[in-house]
């Protein structure tokens, strides 16, 4: 179980070619030796296909996945079994156009998934950085080190890959059978005992703590409505989250609460409304930008708690995205959608686990920037949330459908019985 | 009405050791060319006292090795599918063979590009199947590529030892049901198709191995070889065979004997297609 749950060899995988071996390879025991000869180079095989002749004189077929532990490793088991009939079946390199427009692909272009990929260029595969889907993939010809690339940030003269020839894609179901939610067979989990997920996703964060991947939030307004936010700071102090993403509202109310004790001018401790509290949040907004940002109110002792407060003091990276219906917004807030793609991109890149707290439109965001291979979980009262995740493609995500404060609060429950055990 | 044995060989006229190419030729180690042709003809002279016909493809100053036609194509009836020499030496024979196999009336399909095949020096029928050396002259892609242009099942065998560096080197069939081989020159792989295909399969001990015992011309019941194997011949005779020897030491100074001399027209006595219509 330990294992299973284990974030750090997700990346894991060694280079791999697939060959085909023809010809009566059964009687001529030639399909036996080219995978005993893979064995004893120390790489491992996958019959992906076999097609067995029916009369004496038909030939058989065989694709067979080879895989070794180094790049080297892999081509010394390809010329060997070369020399018994097994010969890569990848027959071409990928086609690569420079761009002819800034913030444009050529025509043709390669667009990517979130799965992992890898290109061909003479004859050898290189692993695309960066996976995203929706992307094109651009190629540095000097290293030939390859990566997605978002179509606005195309710029003219870069190489493109076009075409799918030349292009592979490792889907994630195969390479990880071990799925630290494989136990969960439906994506949006209503009816699942929750006390088993939030055990699963408590270990994950426990895990990514040590380990050197980041554990980033992408979270909604909801968490501070509901009272969550002390549970929230409870796992920034732990040290379990790394990275945050919001929008203006879950900032604003976070400080409002903090300067005033309310959140959308109800108090959060009476559940009452407060007088005048719907001018909080604005005067919470208009306090910060008096001050510039939220760091620096964190600094002049404006703000003295909060999540907002505890990611200043710990150094969580957080950004704040923008949108036409906020309020200010705050100063930290990006409003130039692009931009906050850009910045989104560059802080997702040592993330491992995602948790997506009540935001549709924000977790969306986030889970189309994200690789396959990071684990999200989507906590949202709405299965709608969590069923568009999946349908834009981010197939990895496992839903729980549950009320944010008491999720968080068994969260932190199980993070603290998880410290006494191990301490 | 069937049709006389017919045997394809080249005089030796050019026959010499220019060039290293397996480990029995030495340039320091000459062939006495007399002694050659008085071997050859020997040989000759067997192959046409046991009824044979015997055609002669013409000597070409420069190419020594035209004298091992067993290389030149493999025959399927009236198609002959032409060697692609290994080495950059014999290469320049594949044109003779081709112009001759296409005069006398044979279909030539070229072998697959990009692949080495050295005829039937890798390739011999016993019964139904294409037994093909691979490794040292011929690559095991490129046989089955062969048997699916001739419509036939092909064992690709590996060759371990580089003194048995053609199939016909260490293995011989002699009927559609009977063999003999020389086990070490093949892996355990190789050793144990040999086993489970064939059902009278004969070793030869590695003396006699090395004398080319193996490299036997067959004709009907008589075995022509080397001289120098006492024991092969004794158990040839036992099972009804009529062996011959006939001293070859200067062709095996190339690493060739009687069956490298040889490329037989009319499809050996074991490959099953034989006598077969529609071939």
């Amino acid at each position: 179980m330990e294992d299973r749950l284990s974030i750090a060899d997700s990346a894991e995988r060694g280079p791999v070619e697939d060959v085909e071996v023809r010809g009566h390879i059964i009687d001529s025991l030639i399909l036996p030796k080219v995978l005993d000869c893979i064995t004893t180079g120390g790489g491992s095989f996958l019959i992906k296909n076999i097609n067995i002749g029916q009369g004496r004189t038909d030939p058989s077929f065989a694709l067979v996945e080879v895989r070794a532990e180094t790049e080297d490793q892999l081509q010394e088991i390809l010329a060997q079994i070369a020399d018994h009939g097994a010969v890569p079946t990848a027959g071409s390199d990928c086609r690569v156009v420079e761009a002819d427009i800034a913030g444009a692909f050529p025509e043709g272009f390669y667009s990517t998934t979130n799965q992992q990929s890898e290109i061909r260029l003479e004859g050898k595969w290189f692993s695309v950085a960066d996976q995203e889907m929706d992307c094109g993939i651009t190629v540095d010809p000097k290293t030939s080190a390859a990566r997605c690339i978002a179509m606005s940030d195309v710029e003219v003269g870069m190489p493109i890959v076009v075409g799918h020839a030349g292009v592979r894609v490792f889907p994630l179901e195969r390479a990880h059978q071990d799925h630290a939610f494989a136990f969960m067979n439906s994506a949006v989990s209503t009816e699942k005992p929750k006390g088993v997920v939030i055990r699963q996703i408590a270990q994950l964060l426990f895990e990514n703590r040590q380990g050197k991947g980041k554990s980033l939030l992408v979270g909604g307004p909801a968490i501070v409505h509901t009272g969550s936010g002390n549970l929230i700071c409870d796992l920034i102090r732990g040290g379990y989250i790394h990275k945050l993403f919001a929008g203006n509202a879950l900032a604003t109310h976070d400080i409002e609460q903090s300067l005033f004790g309310t959140s959308l001018g109800v108090n959060l401790n009476e559940s009452s409304l407060a007088d005048a509290g719907h001018e909080h949040h604005l005067r919470a907004i208009n306090r910060i930008r008096r001050v510039g940002s939220i760091p620096a109110a964190v600094e002049q002792g404006v703000i003295q708690s909060g999540i907002m407060y505890e990611c200043v003091k710990h150094d969580v990276d957080f950004i704040l995205s923008g949108s036409i219906r906020d309020d200010g917004p705050l100063p930290d807030v990006i409003t130039d959608a692009i931009e906050n793609q850009r910045r989104m991109r560059a802080s997702i890149r040592d993330v491992t686990f995602c948790l997506m707290i009540a935001t549709t439109l924000h977790s969306i965001a986030v889970g189309n920037l994200l690789p396959a291979s990071v684990k999200v979980v989507c906590v949202d009262i709405n299965p709608s949330t969590v069923i568009k995740l999946n349908d834009r493609g981010s197939f990895q995500t496992v839903g729980l459908v549950t009320d944010v404060e008491p999720f968080l609060r068994a969260l932190v429950e199980e993070v603290k019985r998880l410290e006494q055990t191990t301490h | 009405m069937p049709t006389l044995p017919h045997i394809l060989m080249c005089p030796p006229v050019h026959y010499g050791i220019e060039y290293e190419i397996n480990p029995w030729m030495s340039t320091a180690r000459q062939s006495n060319h007399k002694l050659a042709c008085v071997q050859w003809e020997s040989l000759r002279q067997i192959l046409l006292d046991t009824g044979a016909q015997v055609s002669e493809v013409s000597p070409v100053a420069g190419l020594p090795d035209l004298v091992f036609t067993a290389n030149a194509a493999i025959v399927f009836g009236q198609r002959a599918v032409l060697a692609r020499f290994k080495h950059e030496q014999r290469q320049g024979e594949e044109p003779h063979f081709r112009s001759w196999l296409e005069e006398h009336g044979w279909q030539v399909d070229e072998s697959p590009e990009d692949f080495s095949f050295e005829g039937a020096g890798d390739a011999l029928f016993c019964g139904d199947t294409l037994y093909a050396g691979y490794r040292q002259r011929s690559d095991a892609s490129g046989h089955q590529q062969i048997g699916e242009m001739l419509g036939v099942r092909v064992l690709p065998l590996e060759l371990v030892d580089a003194y048995y560096y053609h199939l016909d080197t260490c293995f011989c069939p002699l009927s559609p049901e009977e063999a003999i081989y020389f086990p070490a020159a093949f892996d355990d792989y190789g050793q144990r198709v040999l086993a489970k295909s064939i059902p009278k399969l004969h070793a030869v001990e590695e003396s006699e191995a090395r004398s080319f015992a193996c490299n036997a011309v067959v004709v009907g019941k008589t075995v022509v070889t080397n001289s120098g194997c006492p024991k092969l011949h004794a158990l040839l005779r036992s099972f009804g065979y009529d062996p011959i020897e006939t001293p070859l030491s200067e062709f095996v100074k190339a690493g060739g004997s009687a069956k490298c001399l040889t490329l037989r027209l009319d499809g050996e006595e074991a490959a099953g297609w034989k006598g077969q219509s529609g071939s």
